[in-house]
């Protein structure tokens, strides 16, 4: 309503009239209630605010940060992948068999990564050259894992490698904190995923595919290799995802990780991710994997609290940024 | 076509024909395996044999099924029937044992009423998100689904729940006219869908919603009301199922009751030749898919194999459906292989 003005701003006006291009504002949102999550803990509970507790939150949800990796790019096509869940329970089982048959630990983690990713591209194919709506091609994708996994053992099988266990427990120190390798290796996944994502063909492509896959098509972009290539990567990440939850708990069970598609579906969106597609960044997703285990280690200290709250909680956050996005998007068509 | 079909062609054109076509080689597989398989004999006064009970345990699938093939119609879907389910089972146990004669019959039937009232209501709600904020419904479902199991736990305290009602307990292993009651509700439920969408113009508008919401509410069809209502129907089918799964055991456990059942369900009702992309559906194909499903579960310890890897044979299923489904992998199929093993749909579908 303001009349523009020539003359140059003052510094405290520019600060003042910052507004973030709006593409940001689903990310700061995340960002502010996760320091709001913490602030409010932090006030209410002695001992949350030491950064070792943060430390904690990346180490615990490693395999969580990566899966959602993996998810960001499939949802930013306008897909969907359910089979991630049952992926990473494979994962676990693979490595843990192929170590009690005495494979060496280089060659397991080898298969476990080529399964994930070749049982990605099956899916991708599928997906793209039959038409398949992703759900359900997906869906196909979630019952072979969770059979195989099934069919390679029923029982659980614990990991008692020592390269293993060296992995698992590989520390960094950081003057009185520590990190786990782990944990790295999950900000790393992050990193590369964001330059890929901002800085490559493959990466522009995929956010034209989730705008509109047939204007993408008319431009000429390699459709069919980017949309095969996104399944790829959920795979793999999976696989890798599979092995970090393998690390960190050290056992192969065809009951692990049931649900766990929803939890990183979950984080996606409440990271900001536009569930249909073409809007989004994987930063967002390492907040929301973020959001929700701060969730978590909240009702832990508060002690109290049930651990069937974070899925109600999850729910309401789901809810809540699903409805926002909806209204945002409806205003901006 | 210059000649009138005979009628050979035309049972094998029937929609229904690979549906029943899958579900006969199941029990041909199974009879081949053990010869007496499909024996059923009369004990007490009720029937008892592998088909009865594969009748018995097809009831929740095809309980969830039957709403889901509606909200498919709508070109929708809805991914909570496994949390409502476990609602349905948390909020009939706990009222069981809250009510002050665990046992009467009265007690069950609040229970059970209750519970459904619940469940609908949980529908509407999907209902809301879909039809009047109109978020996609894989996401609007999706939030219950995330959401429910906690709710679930939150209702029964995190405990497994015992109840101790005949009452109840019959829902599952009871028998009226020596068929098992749980099969008796899902015909009962199929026949009142069947009658209500094909003998009245419901049927035809659900279509017409699937097929272009936009055009239809432009027509006149209350879309809106439309897609709430099938969203609330499929919360009372899915609370029913929830309702017998529970009475089957006796007691609700929030984590694992109904656990992917909603994609069995959708299983079934795309083994019934319902489109996934919505616009028609065939109630009577659920209805088979539901039984292929529950046969496909016995089959698998009958013919030796660990119950357990039936999740592989689900994948096989859900991939073969789907290829059978898609025009490109036909068309594939056709320019690959004139000659396939199953050359009759295509010379059918060619100009002769």
């Amino acid at each position: 309503m303001s009349t523009v003005t020539a003359r140059p701003d003052s510094a405290w006006d520019r600060v003042k009239d910052f507004t973030p291009p709006p593409r940001y504002i689903p990310i700061i949102a995340t960002f502010a209630l996760f320091v709001g999550l913490f602030g409010v803990g932090g006030m209410r509970y002695d001992g949350l605010t030491d950064p070792q507790v943060l430390i904690s939150l990346l180490i615990d949800n490693a395999f969580l940060i990566v899966l959602g990796v993996g998810m960001t790019f499939v949802i930013l096509t306008g897909g969907i992948d359910l089979s991630v869940g049952s992926v990473v329970a494979l994962s676990t089982m693979i490595a843990a068999k192929t170590l009690q048959m005495g494979w060496s630990p280089y060659l397991s983690i080898a298969a476990v990564l080529l399964t994930g990713t070749v049982l990605g591209l099956l899916m991708g194919l599928l997906i793209h050259y039959f038409d398949i709506q992703p759900f359900i091609a997906t869906l196909a994708g979630l019952f072979l894992a969770r059979g195989l996994t099934y069919l390679i053992s029923v029982e659980s099988i614990s990991i008692n490698n020592s390269t293993f266990s060296e992995l698992a427990f590989g520390t960094v120190y950081l003057g009185d904190y520590y990190i786990r390798w782990t944990a790295l290796l999950a900000l790393a996944v992050v990193a590369i995923a964001a330059y890929v994502l901002a800085r490559t063909r493959f990466g522009r492509t995929v956010y034209a595919i989730g705008g509109s896959e047939s204007s993408a098509m008319l431009m000429g972009l390699r459709v069919a290799f980017t949309k095969v290539g996104v399944y790829v990567i959920s795979g793999f990440c999976a696989a890798l995802a599979g092995l970090l939850f393998s690390l960190y708990i050290l056992s192969g069970n065809s009951l692990h990780a049931i649900g766990m598609e929803l939890d990183a579906i979950a984080a996606v969106v409440i990271g900001g991710t536009l569930l249909t597609g073409g809007r989004g960044y994987v930063v967002g997703t390492l907040l929301g994997v973020l959001v929700l285990g701060a969730i978590k280690t909240l009702i832990s200290f508060d002690g109290t609290l049930s651990s069937y709250w974070i899925r109600i909680i999850t729910g309401v956050l789901l809810l809540t940024f699903v409805v926002v996005q909806r209204f945002a998007t409806r205003r901006q068509q | 076509m210059p000649e009138s079909p005979t009628l050979v062609v035309r049972v094998l054109r029937h929609p229904l024909m690979w549906p029943v076509l899958a579900l006969g080689v199941l029990l041909v597989i199974n009879v081949g395996v053990k010869p007496s398989f499909l024996d059923v004999r009369m004990q007490d006064g009720h029937l008892y044999g592998n088909v009865v009970d594969i009748m018995r345990n097809s009831a929740p699938v095809m309980l969830v099924a039957l709403g889901m093939t509606l909200v498919i119609a709508t070109r929708g879907i809805d991914l909570s029937v496994g949390a409502i389910a476990a609602i349905a089972a948390a909020v009939a146990c706990t009222r069981i044992i809250g009510a002050g004669d665990e046992a009467a019959l009265s007690t069950a039937v609040m229970a059970m009423t209750y519970a459904v009232v619940v469940c609908i209501a949980l529908g509407a709600w999907n209902g809301l998100l879909v039809s009047v904020l109109g978020i996609q419904p894989i996401i609007a479902t999706l939030i219950l689904m995330v959401a429910g199991r906690g709710i679930s736990m939150a209702i029964t305290d995190g405990q497994i729940t015992t109840v101790n009602n005949p009452w109840f307990s019959d829902l599952a292993s009871g028998f009226v006219l020596t068929l098992p009651l749980a099969f008796l509700v899902a015909i009962g439920v199929l026949a009142f869908t069947a009658v209500l969408t094909r003998r009245t113009a419901l049927g035809m508008l659900i279509e017409s919603v699937g097929i272009n919401p936009e055009a239809s509410r432009l027509a006149g069809v209350r879309s809106r009301t439309i897609i709430w209502t099938v969203y609330a129907f499929s919360g009372f089918c899915a609370g029913l199922a929830g309702l017998v799964i529970a009475a089957n055991t006796n007691s609700v456990n929030a984590n694992s009751l109904g656990l992917w059942i909603e994609l069995d369900a959708i299983l079934a009702v795309v083994i019934g030749g319902t489109s996934l992309a919505g616009g028609r559906f065939s109630l009577m194909g659920t209805f088979i898919g539901a039984l292929f499903i529950a046969t496909l579960t016995r089959t698998i310890p009958n013919i030796g194999i660990p119950s357990d890897l039936n999740y592989l044979f689900k994948a096989v299923v859900v991939i073969a459906v789907c290829l059978l489904q898609s025009p490109k992998a036909r068309a594939v199929l056709r320019a690959g292989r004139p000659s396939s093993p199953r050359p009759v749909p295509a010379k059918a579908g060619s100009p002769a």
